[in-house]
């Protein structure tokens, strides 16, 4: 059996490495991969707690068991969401200045 | 018995008069604007007299008749009626300002019939009687301040009535100001009223002295100290030492302004107030000795001014100011029946004095300096009539109507604890003065030869004239009178029948004024003591030697002893012969031998000077407290407090948030991932936050 602390350390990790991924990167698509990289992160806390939580029942009626997974799956909805409104911003943005640098996308007005 | 006399009517109809005037008055004909006035003042003086006539003693309706419409001001247990009070001291008043008043305006009709701004001036006019009517009617302290600053405001705007003239301007402004300081005084006056007595009516007031709820040891200083706020209050608008200074530049309004508010009622608020007051003077004694001292030096100081002035208006202004000095001096000597009997006798002399002169003016074409007239008598016969009487009845001569209120309040002097020999003996000099400069205004004016023009006058004239002159330059085209002689007679001419109509009048009052106070050692009955009688001796009797002195003053008028007859003969003789050595004296200097007074200046020329720069009072004023008023003004709180602490708290707002923008701008780089970096920093925080409350917890 995997301690719950290994699975929240991992989740961190991954989350640090989209945060500074977010940070670093210049290219759109890159920043993107790293925000579906963070989301990622936080689902898989999520289905850790609930895992721990399933197998650790507490009389605490405020914890509902499996809603971990219930949110990792609300938690895809959006992201899929995000990602067709996003990649059309990123081809709309491509389309007008024909660069995906986010430093020289940088001005409201063209 | 009360009857409902609606008294109210009587200030309120010269208020709708400035208000269809002020308003609508500059579409109106002259003719129109003209009617409006005269009938508003008219009906208001008819109203007065049918009110006086009303409640006449005898009438069986009781006096004081107090007419009060509803409640002003509430606070806690304070409260102030609209509130109308009618007396046999308001009656004389109410009488003398809406008569005068309408006399007044119909001169002006003429006077101003080719002035600018026609409408404006009797707006307000009008505007003028109703605060002036206001403060006499008032049952109250407080409604009687708002006609005390409302004459004030009138008297400023028909001060600056020709606001193009930069010396008419600031006479206006010295005048308010001026005002103020007094008012200030008055309003502490009434604070301490309402903190000793709880209330400001008139009623209220004097019937808790007159019940007697005070005695010496309970506090008598604090009616000094009202009763000498109050004095402070009346010696800036009764223009007294040491706040009379605004009253001889207030000339530069038209003359039936200097008439009407500058001689005849205006300035006669402060006697009128004092008189008003009397109850809390009678138990000021001190507070009396300083009025009489007051009234006394007003009246010799302003006299001598009177004496080296050219202006023929300004010396009319000094007189005025003389002659307040005696009422102010016969309210200090508890003689306030006779300081009102010269109240009332004055403003029909001065009112006629002031309305010659400006018939004078008009003229000769709007010339004010009496060495460029002469000879006058011809040319205009009715006004040298007119003026003649008066100048009779100001030098105090029998049987015009000065003399017997001068006499009166000499007299009363005389005998008063608060006179004396020594102020008696001055205000006889007064006396002798004031025939002197009247009879030099006289002779000048309406004797010799007719100088238009021709004189030149002398440099330190023109430095003393300055005002004057600007005025001729400035504003001779406002100043229609020069106009009125291109157009046909072409030289000096007798003014129009609508001005010399109401000088005829109070000619004749001038002439009868002083037959209601005739005294008894001379035969008559002094009726209008008797008729103020119930007024002024509604206070308790006072204070040791105040007790004596009323004694003395009602024995005086109660019976006629035979040495008391021969004294008062004796004080009377010595008034009139004061006033013949004045007229023998102005005869001497300015009919017989003219070139005298230039001999006798030269010899004394610095006196003369200081007399001819009115002892430099103004260059005083202007060093000790003008001056470093305007330099702690400029430096302190221009420069300091408003440009510094006030300028400098709305400017640092503005440039704080400025700055404070100006670093957070740096925030909006317009760069993607910096704002992603503060949103991350933003998120660790909180989660740093969040662990720091798990692990304090």
């Amino acid at each position: 059996m995997v301690p719950l602390s290994w699975y929240l350390i991992l989740s961190g990790i991954l989350f640090s490495l989209g945060v500074l991924g977010f940070l670093l990167k210049r290219n759109i698509i890159t920043i993107f991969m790293s925000i579906e990289l963070m989301l990622n992160a936080v689902n898989l806390s999520f289905v850790a707690f609930a895992n721990y939580w399933h197998t650790h029942p507490v009389a605490d009626k405020s914890i509902v068991p499996l809603s971990g997974q219930v949110f990792v799956f609300f938690v895809m909805v959006v992201a899929a969401a995000e990602a067709a409104v996003g990649l059309a911003i990123i081809i709309a943005v491509f389309r007008t200045r024909e660069t995906l640098n986010v430093d020289r996308v940088n001005l409201l007005k063209l | 018995m009360t009857k409902n006399l609606n008294l109210w009517v009587i200030p309120l109809l010269p208020l709708i008069g400035a208000a269809i005037n002020g308003l609508f008055g500059r579409r109106f004909k002259n003719a129109m604007v003209s009617a409006v006035a005269l009938l508003f003042t008219a009906a208001s003086f008819g109203w007065a007299a049918w009110a006086v006539w009303t409640v006449w003693p005898g009438s069986g309706i009781a006096l004081p008749h107090i007419e009060t419409l509803g409640t002003w001001i509430t606070a806690g247990t304070f409260s102030a009626p609209f509130g109308f009070y009618l007396d046999q001291l308001s009656m004389i008043m109410v009488l003398v300002v809406t008569g005068v008043g309408f006399l007044i305006h119909i001169y002006s009709v003429g006077y101003m019939a080719h002035e600018g701004g026609y409408y404006r001036f009797f707006a307000y006019l009008n505007l003028f009687m109703f605060f002036m009517l206001t403060l006499v009617l008032a049952n109250n302290y407080l409604l009687m301040f708002v006609g005390w600053e409302g004459v004030g405001l009138a008297s400023y705007l028909l001060i600056g009535f020709f606001f193009l003239k930069d010396s008419a301007a600031d006479a206006g402004k010295k005048a308010f100001i001026v005002n103020r300081i007094g008012d200030f005084a008055f309003l502490i006056g009434m604070f301490l009223i309402i903190r000793h007595f709880g209330s400001l009516n008139y009623d209220a007031v004097f019937g808790k002295i007159a019940a007697g709820h005070f005695t010496p040891e309970a506090g008598w200083g604090i009616f000094t100290a009202i009763a000498l706020c109050l004095m402070f209050g009346a010696t800036g608008k009764s223009a007294q030492v040491p706040l009379y200074v605004w009253l001889p530049d207030a000339m530069e309004g038209p003359t039936p302004v200097s008439a009407l508010i500058h001689a005849a009622t205006m300035v006669t608020a402060g006697i009128y107030m004092i008189a008003r007051s009397h109850a809390i003077f009678n138990l000021a004694p001190h507070a009396l000795q300083i009025v009489a001292i007051i009234g006394c030096i007003t009246a010799i100081f302003a006299a001598t001014m009177g004496l080296a002035q050219t202006d023929i208006k300004r010396v009319l202004a000094y007189s005025t100011v003389s002659q307040l000095g005696y009422m102010f001096l016969a309210c200090g000597v508890a003689a306030y029946s006779a300081g009102i009997f010269h109240l009332m006798t004055h403003a029909f002399f001065k009112a006629l004095l002031f309305l010659g002169a400006g018939s004078v003016i008009h003229a000769v074409g709007g010339e004010q300096d009496m060495r460029r007239m002469g000879g006058l008598r011809k040319l205009i016969p009715v006004t040298f009539w007119v003026v003649t009487i008066a100048t009779i009845a100001i030098a105090g001569i029998p049987p015009f109507a000065g003399f017997f209120s001068k006499d009166e309040i000499l007299g009363a002097v005389f005998h008063s604890p608060y006179g004396g020999p020594v102020i008696w003996g001055i205000g006889v000099l007064t006396a002798g003065l004031t025939s002197f400069y009247m009879f030099r205004l006289w002779f000048m004016t309406f004797f010799g030869e007719l100088k238009l023009g021709s004189v030149e006058l002398g440099e330190e004239a023109h430095a003393a004239k300055a005002p004057a002159q600007a005025a001729h330059g400035a504003a001779s085209h406002s100043h229609g009178h020069a106009d009125d002689h291109s157009h046909g007679h072409g030289g000096v001419h007798e003014s129009p029948w609508i001005m010399l109509a109401p000088l005829v009048i109070l000619a004749v009052l001038s002439f009868v004024g002083g037959w209601v106070g005739v005294p008894q050692f001379m035969g008559g009955h002094n009726e209008i003591e008797q008729f103020l009688a119930p007024v002024m001796q509604s206070g308790p009797a006072v204070a040791g030697e105040a007790v004596s002195d009323k004694d003395a003053t009602t024995s005086h008028a109660g019976e006629a002893t035979p040495e008391n007859t021969k004294e008062e003969l004796f004080l009377a003789g010595t008034s009139v012969a004061a006033a013949l050595i004045g007229l023998f004296f102005a005869y001497l200097f300015y009919y017989k031998s003219p070139e005298l007074p230039d001999r006798i200046t030269s010899k004394m020329h610095g006196i003369y000077m200081m007399v001819l720069h009115k002892y430099y009072v103004d260059e005083g004023y202007g060093a000790i407290f003008v001056k470093p008023l305007l330099a702690l003004s400029t430096v302190v709180l221009w420069r300091g407090v408003d440009q510094g602490v006030i300028d400098g708290l709305v400017n640092g707002a503005g440039t704080a948030s400025q700055g404070v923008g100006n670093e957070l701008r740096q925030m909006q780089s317009g760069n993607i991932r910096s704002y992603a970096a503060w949103v991350a920093i933003g998120g660790a925080a909180i989660v740093a936050y969040m662990i720091w409350l798990g692990v304090t917890r």
